[in-house]
């Protein structure tokens, strides 16, 4: 995949630094992949569900956003007068809390009959719901790919040396926020009754703590964070065009850095997720050209594959993954 | 040891293939029944005789070989692979390489019997050769390094294109014939009508023989693999790998063979499925083919020879099924007759503005298509069958067996 970013660069007259526009895009995916990551593991932890639907749901979060924004006019059509990005933010807020609901929706109806039975078959069941939930959005989305409606366009703040979008900020700002909010959420509450839950099921259920509430939850976070990166995916640098039948196999590169982190390392999620972005972007940015061509096309988006395997080879659960224990 | 049926004296009549009299009689009726159909003369299957349902049959057996190889590595050997596809991509390839008369692509021109072999050995070669990486990763990672092998493998294949003829065009695959070595007209020609032992006999049909054949030789492998020891090392693996070590089975070894086994079945099942379709692209080995086949071994029932058979005649013939049920019950409504035709539109959109869950007509008005549905379908059998029916359709039957077995009573 071209990242858009680096056509419309190659138009204009004076060319940014290439070593400042690449870090641009490698935080760009970086963030977008450790959205992924973050909601993935958060999951995987509290409900020790392997979401293979995670592509999907983030598939799904945008096309929320592109239906409320565009299409139903939600909220704009009741508050006429309101400038464009305030109804856009209203329409994104909606999107996110669709997204939870059916995330919370999917865990109760497929995943709590499945609770105590092997990993495996359960990972198999999302396997089924990706499918599930990725045809019937795909078949929602059409064959043209929809416009998210949003302000930013392809704008860009140009400092000259580098030109960073409005979108690439506005993500920065938006991941730390949900990574601040998941640090605290983590102290509440809540977020105690599930970092309990995810040391051992049952002594949290002795200890009173509703296990089916934790699930419930960790799947609304999950679902937000991936319709987040799913907003993220349709917008300028990767897909100024919005959101298409492909936006769901965007999500499946996010897998690599969730391995790289570690399964069940939130820490290692944010950081492979990262490192998956940057090596990305610097592949798509350095690997071109005539010394490169024996490498063809497409040699960027498997990048993160390669890496994945150079890590469990040297490290097999990962660079912040705790190791399993076997004992007899 | 007449009318006592479960009463073995010995080891072997106990582990036998076919181990009671019942079993011999209905095996041997099936096979002349499978031997049978093409000729048209069964009744009631007379439409399975046609060419398009002849093709649909062969295609089931290719599946079922593919099956039977994953099946091995995940119902057998308890290892979650979703590279399947990029094995069965390998064994295409390895076959074109070998089997195609020399042109602009690569090609060797060789006949069938070194190219089937070696679509096979190929695969399982390179399966042996990344296995220190998926043995030395455990459960849910091993998933996700096949998964990555998968988007590798689609990347190899695309670029490579003297092998694969890129993404545009893709490539032909050798046709399917026996032969000596490289002489002009084969012995046996399976892609033409033709007589066979003076009965006239359709492509199609020939054809389905020879996957059928290879079906057959494929299933009694899987199950001799099953049902010795290395077979039981597998099991023992999966039931608890460390148990299985101490009673002195070499993890890593036997782990290695269930990789080369099901590569090998993999690159048969794809170098069968690419000759037989003629022409493909690389994109084809992709994920949900993978997917196709965890379906497979999953709704059919896992670790379970049959129920892997049952498994890829329902997942190949639940498409078709799906089509011709929908085209029907387009038919239907648009007659607007009949008692049950609004429960019918309620399915089926006919065209714009008219709301149904499917779409005969692509393109237009709301509703999945056929294809959409198809795969949505899939995803439901795969969930449903997990929380439902985890032994897959062969739960089913033996719950049926076991319900005549102790009839009437209930126990």
């Amino acid at each position: 995949m071209t990242p858009d970013l680096l056509v419309v660069i190659a138009q204009e007259a004076s060319t940014p630094s290439k070593f400042a526009q690449m870090v641009v895009d490698g935080v760009n995916l970086g963030g977008i992949y450790a959205l992924l990551a973050v909601g993935f593991v958060i999951i995987f932890r509290a409900t020790q569900v392997l979401n293979f639907a995670h592509g999907a749901l983030a598939a799904l979060g945008a096309f929320l956003v592109a239906s409320f924004a565009t299409v139903l006019d939600i909220p704009g059509r009741w508050i006429p007068n309101a400038p464009a990005w305030v109804s856009w933010t209203g329409a994104v807020f909606l999107a996110l809390i669709a997204a939870a609901l059916i995330g919370m929706a999917l865990e109760r109806v497929f995943l709590r009959p499945m609770v105590g039975e092997e990993l495996f078959a359960v990972a198999i069941v999302t396997l089924g719901m990706d499918i599930v939930v990725r045809n019937i959005t795909n078949d929602w989305i059409g064959p043209q790919p929809r416009p998210l409606g949003d302000p930013f366009g392809i704008s860009v703040f140009d400092l000259g040396w580098v030109r960073i979008p409005y979108t690439v900020v506005t993500q920065t700002v938006v991941a730390l926020l949900a990574v601040a909010l998941i640090a605290y959420f983590f102290r509440s509450r809540m977020g105690v009754a599930m970092r309990a839950t995810a040391f051992d099921q049952e002594a949290a259920r002795a200890q009173g703590i509703s296990v089916g509430r934790v699930f419930s939850t960790s799947w609304a976070i999950g679902a937000v964070l991936a319709a987040l990166a799913g907003i993220f995916i349709s917008l300028f640098p990767r897909r100024s065009t919005g959101v298409d039948p492909t936006t769901a196999f965007f999500a499946f590169r996010a897998f690599p850095a969730i391995i790289i982190g570690g399964l069940d390392s939130v820490v290692g999620a944010l950081v492979g997720g990262l490192i998956v972005g940057f090596a990305e972007a610097g592949a798509s940015s350095y690997l071109v050209g005539e010394n490169w061509e024996f490498l063809g096309t497409g040699f960027a988006g498997i990048v993160p594959y390669l890496l994945m395997m150079v890590v469990l080879i040297i490290r097999p659960y990962g660079l912040f993954g705790t190791e399993e224990i076997r004992r007899v | 040891m007449r009318g006592r049926p479960m009463l073995y004296t010995r080891y072997e009549s106990d582990q036998a293939l076919l181990n009671t009299g019942t079993k011999k009689v209905m095996m041997g009726l099936f096979i002349v029944l499978l031997v049978l159909i093409p000729f048209g003369v069964v009744p009631g299957l007379t439409f399975l005789s046609q060419p398009d349902w002849m093709r649909l049959l062969s295609t089931v057996c290719i599946f079922a070989v593919g099956a039977l190889g994953l099946n091995i590595l995940t119902g057998l050997a308890g290892q979650v692979s979703l590279g399947h596809a990029f094995f069965m991509g390998l064994g295409a390839y390895t076959a074109a390489w070998f089997g195609v008369e020399p042109g602009p692509l690569s090609g060797l021109g060789l006949p069938m019997w070194v190219w089937l072999p070696l679509a096979g050995l190929v695969p399982a070669i390179v399966g042996v050769l990344i296995g220190p990486v998926a043995v030395r990763v455990r459960g849910l990672y091993l998933a996700f390094v096949t998964l990555g092998l998968v988007f590798i493998g689609e990347y190899i294949f695309r670029n490579w294109v003297y092998a694969t003829g890129g993404p545009d065009s893709g490539r032909t695959f050798p046709s399917l014939e026996w032969k000596i070595w490289k002489e002009e007209t084969p012995l046996v020609d399976f892609q033409s009508d033709g007589v066979w032992f003076g009965v006239e006999i359709i492509e199609e049909a020939k054809t389905y023989f020879l996957m059928l054949l290879l079906l057959v030789i494929f299933v009694l492998l899987a199950k001799n693999i099953q049902r010795t020891r290395v077979g039981r090392a597998f099991q023992s693996i999966r039931d608890r790998d460390i148990a299985a070590e101490i009673m002195g089975v070499n993890e890593v070894q036997y782990k290695l063979v269930a990789f080369g086994l099901s590569s090998f079945y993999a690159g048969i099942a794809g170098a069968l499925l690419a000759t037989f379709i003629g022409r493909t692209i690389p994109e084809r080995w992709n994920l949900f083919l993978s997917v196709q086949f965890i379906a497979i071994i999953l709704i059919g029932g896992a670790g379970v020879v049959s129920g892997v058979i049952l498994g890829s005649v329902f997942v190949t013939v639940l498409p078709r099924l799906v089509q011709d049920f929908s085209s029907w019950l387009a038919d239907y409504v648009s007659e607007g007759e009949g008692a049950f035709v609004w429960l019918a539109d309620l399915f089926i959109s006919t065209g714009s503005g008219d709301f149904g869950l499917v779409n005969t007509l692509p393109g237009v008005g709301p509703g999945l298509s056929v294809f959409q549905f198809n795969q949505v379908l899939y995803g439901l059998l795969i969930i449903l069958f997990l929380i439902f029916e985890p032994l897959g359709l062969y739960g089913i039957w033996l719950r049926i067996r076991n319900y005549w077995k102790g009839w009437p009573f209930t126990y």
